[in-house]
């Protein structure tokens, strides 16, 4: 039974929803929502829509309480529920709404405008689905359509002048029968691997760390969002590259220089070994402070994109936070050298507030 | 739908002690329902039917999460209606049932004798039903948006009534104007009387209508300048019969303030409510219908109805130990001239004249009396102390909020303070033509605390969108006589002297 309930419940989601959305961009920046992501559910907390009226201001009211301490001893936070009156008033709560992780991914595209990808390659894996569309005039009495069979009936009286307008009664016969039938269609999906890569050198701070992790839960809620089946891989670099888990790509803090090329060539034998790019969407983020060790790695990294790494991905982002320490060489070399790569997407991300253009540029391509 | 035989038998026991102490209940119908059933009646506010709108699912929402994370749980639902219907939580445990029947059937006899609810529709079950159907056509016939939108605007307004005037009058707001001497000054307004064109002259001395005439100019003049002539407390009433609403709207507008008028009995009783109801529940369970095996469950449930914790005043427990302590001062005789002047701690202390009319005394007390007369009437130095009460306050140059005192008469002016009016600050209308404009002119009777001002000003902005003309309320802002306004496009804030 569908509860009265439920209604109420899916409007005041609605308004949340609406609520979030506007709010997305200082979600996104903030980057305070990962912490509270559960396995399929993120929490937000939002203050309580209340509806406004006459009422006292909570803190000039005080009130009355119970229990020990001395004057002058605290009891509750100025922000706490806790401190309600002995008249019950309501405290401001805040609330606390669970929301899918592709609903958010659905908010944050509608919110950047960003296009359905449209995968490539061969489709590794597709699926089959009835869809009940058509009318056939055979089929199982369990699917018979009554509502054409009964207007075939009626046709075929008035044709047949055996319709009387006064006593209208339809009998249907075995020809008029019509049942509803399936239509088999295949869903094509799609694979996409996503390679993470971060500089971890000692010019990378933890603000640095901080934008890149808050970005790339934004990337990947969007792509998880757009390909069912989805692989992380990650792998962290300074003067040497290696593959780690996520946990360590986040927290890793290494010290030492940096040689970009090390990353590039890991990844470019991860694609070679395991990510055939006939059969998946290859998706390749590297965040650097763009101070690479010497010209001469840098255009070691731009034969491996040119000649490796473009040409089998869907996609290569880079992005450059800016550190105190680094030069940022890297991001203008590679413009000047790979000025006509469409597949190469370049951003600075200076700070935090810049991140949501950041995402706008990486995935508003569609690719 | 009948309760389970095991539960029916253990209702008959409850109800039969209920009845031998003198309770005294409409019938009650109890209902085993599931937790999210239970969720969703709470969110309705005991109601199964009531009008579509998201702060109902909002409400199960929290309430769905709280139970879910097995922080809280509600065991008792109870609906002020003739028969009253109540609610038990299919899950809970037998002596769970037990002592929530205990409890339903003191708040049942609260509810039917206390003298607040004496003017309550006792078909009210009906009632929501019908003003919900009401609304449901409202919503087919303009659009659920328009009806939500004003909806809003009702609720954001529901707190403006005046919860005296039920003793004064019962109508539905829309007619009737409570006849005091202002009547007499209205009957001789008509300007002629009836009478044949020949005999007019005689029936209608020239002399006297003009007179007349002067007089209601003059009349009219003053009314010009004051319009109401009285501030009105009953600010939904005075809208519902001055502004210019469709029918739709101000049907809509009439069944928030009838639903607001049933529930201000409960906003005004809580703390006796609930403190009846705990003292009876203790009472029925542990000296009649508890088992052995049930004392430590029973103890569990007790004690955490009776929690405390600093920041909150529990109603339950202020209320059951406040009618404990006039049970006692009634059964010694503390009470009196004698007692009340006896300035001698010990003597005081062990003050015993064996009256024994506590029990007598403490019916008396859930007839006559609200939460404020009897936080009023009953709260004693003794009390404060032994029950360490304390008034808190918010300190702003740490966020905290504090204990400011435990000084009892600090505490029992802090208590009533919150109590007073429950709890809302008192609003009238003073001038609905204010400028000679139209304009709404509200008076925030200020009593020392401030409101609100972001929800006022949204308030403002919703009353607009009734009067349709710009509205104002006189309310005190650090310490500064100030005027808020809105026009229907900004906000403005005055100061005036």
């Amino acid at each position: 039974m569908v509860k009265r309930i439920d209604r109420d419940v899916s409007r005041f989601r609605q308004i949340i929803r609406g609520k979030i959305k506007k709010d997305l961009k200082k979600y996104i920046t903030r980057g305070e929502l990962i912490g509270k992501k559960g396995k399929d559910l993120v929490s937000i907390p939002i203050s309580q829509i209340s509806i406004p009226r006459f009422r006292f201001s909570q803190r000039k009211m005080g009130g009355v309480g119970q229990g020990e301490g001395d004057v002058g001893s605290p009891i509750g936070r100025g922000d706490e529920t806790g401190a309600g009156s002995a008249g019950d008033a309501p405290g401001q709560h805040i609330l606390e709404v669970d929301i899918s992780l592709d609903e958010l991914a659905e908010m944050l595209g509608e919110e950047l405008e960003l296009p359905n990808i449209e995968a490539r390659g061969k489709k590794s894996i597709s699926s089959e689905k009835n869809k009940y569309t058509g009318i056939s005039d055979t089929g199982p009495e369990s699917l018979r359509h009554f509502k054409r069979t009964y207007r075939q009936a009626l046709k075929r009286q008035i044709i047949a002048q055996n319709y009387d307008p006064d006593n209208p009664m339809i009998i249907p016969i075995r020809e008029d029968k019509r049942y509803r039938t399936w239509k088999v269609t295949v869903e094509p999906e799609s694979n996409a691997v996503i390679i993470y890569m971060m500089d971890v050198s000692g010019s990378m701070g933890d603000e640095q760390k901080e934008i890149v992790r808050t970005e790339s839960f934004w990337i990947d809620t969007w792509l998880k969002h757009q390909y069912k089946n989805i692989e992380t891989r990650y792998i962290i670099h300074d003067a040497v590259a290696r593959e780690v888990d996520k946990e360590t790509f986040y927290h890793t803090r290494e010290s030492g220089g940096t040689i970009i090329s090390s990353a590039y060539k890991l990844a470019a034998s991860l694609v070679e070994k395991e990510y055939s790019p006939a059969e998946w969407n290859i998706y390749l983020f590297h965040f650097s402070d763009g101070d690479n060790w010497g010209e001469i790695d840098t255009d070691e990294c731009i034969i491996l994109l040119k000649e490796n790494l473009l040409p089998k991905v869907n996609l290569f982002c880079y992005g450059q936070v800016e550190s105190p320490y680094g030069s940022g060489q890297f991001i203008r070399d590679l413009e000047d050298y790979l000025p006509e790569e469409e597949k190469l997407v370049l951003s600075e991300i200076p700070d935090k507030d810049a991140i949501y253009a950041s995402i706008k540029e990486f995935l508003g391509k569609g690719r | 739908m009948d309760l389970p035989p095991e539960l029916e038998k253990y209702r008959v026991e409850i109800m039969g002690h209920a009845i031998e102490y003198g309770l005294d209940f409409y019938e009650t119908v109890f209902e085993v329902v599931q937790f999210d059933e239970l969720n969703e009646v709470a969110s309705y506010g005991g109601f199964p039917t009531r009008y579509p709108h998201w702060r109902f699912g909002m409400e199960y929402e929290e309430l769905s999460k709280g139970y879910e994370y097995g922080l809280q749980k509600i065991y008792e639902l109870v609906i002020n209606n003739d028969p009253c219907y109540a609610y038990l939580m299919k899950s809970n445990k037998v002596v769970d049932q037990k002592l929530v029947m205990a409890h339903v059937y003191a708040h049942c006899d609260f509810f039917k004798n206390n003298l607040c609810f004496s003017q309550t529709n006792r078909k009210m079950m009906d009632q929501m039903a019908n003003h919900a159907t009401q609304i449901r056509r409202y919503v087919e016939q303009y659009g659920a948006d328009v009806v939500e939108d004003f909806i809003e605007v009702c609720l954001s307004l529901e707190n403006l009534i005046d919860p005296h005037s039920p003793f004064i009058k019962r109508d539905d707001g829309r007619n009737g104007e409570v006849d005091d001497d202002d009547g007499a000054a209205e009957r001789k307004s008509p300007a002629k009387l009836k009478s044949k064109s020949y005999m007019d002259s005689f029936i209608n001395p020239k002399d006297v209508l003009e007179k007349q005439a002067k007089f209601e100019e003059e009349e009219r003049k003053r009314k010009k300048e004051k319009f109401p002539e009285k501030p009105q407390r009953d600010v939904l009433k005075f809208l519902l019969e001055n502004a210019s609403l469709e029918k739709w709207q101000s049907d809509i507008l009439a069944i928030f303030r009838e639903e607001a008028y049933y529930f201000a009995p409960q906003g005004q009783t809580k703390i006796m409510n609930e403190g009846w109801a705990t003292y009876w529940h203790s009472k029925i369970m542990t000296e009649k219908s508890l088992t052995d095996a049930e004392v430590i469950d029973y103890a569990d449930h007790h004690s955490g109805t009776v929690a405390t914790s600093p920041g909150r005043l529990n109603p339950y427990k202020l209320g059951v130990e406040l009618f404990r302590d006039i049970e006692e001062r009634w059964n010694k005789g503390k009470f009196g001239k004698e007692y009340n002047e006896c300035d001698d701690w010990v003597e005081r202390k062990k003050w015993d004249k064996q009256t024994g009319v506590g029990r007598q005394k403490i019916f008396e007390v859930r007839r006559l009396y609200n939460d404020l007369m009897f936080i009023d009437a009953f709260l004693t130095p003794e009390f404060c102390l032994e029950h360490k009460l304390f008034a808190y306050a918010y300190n702003d140059r740490n966020d905290m909020y504090e204990i400011s005192d435990r000084d009892f008469k600090k505490v029992k002016e802090k208590l009533l303070a919150g109590l007073t009016n429950f709890g809302q600050p008192f609003i009238f209308v003073v001038d609905a033509n204010y400028l000679n404009r139209n304009e709404l002119y509200l008076l925030h009777q200020h009593e020392g605390v401030e409101l609100q001002l972001d929800e006022a000003r949204d308030t403002l902005l919703n009353l607009f969108k009734i009067w349709k003309r710009p509205v104002h309320i006189e309310t005190i802002l650090d310490d500064a006589k100030t005027l808020l306004s809105f026009d229907g496009e900004e906000h403005n804030e005055t100061e005036i002297d």
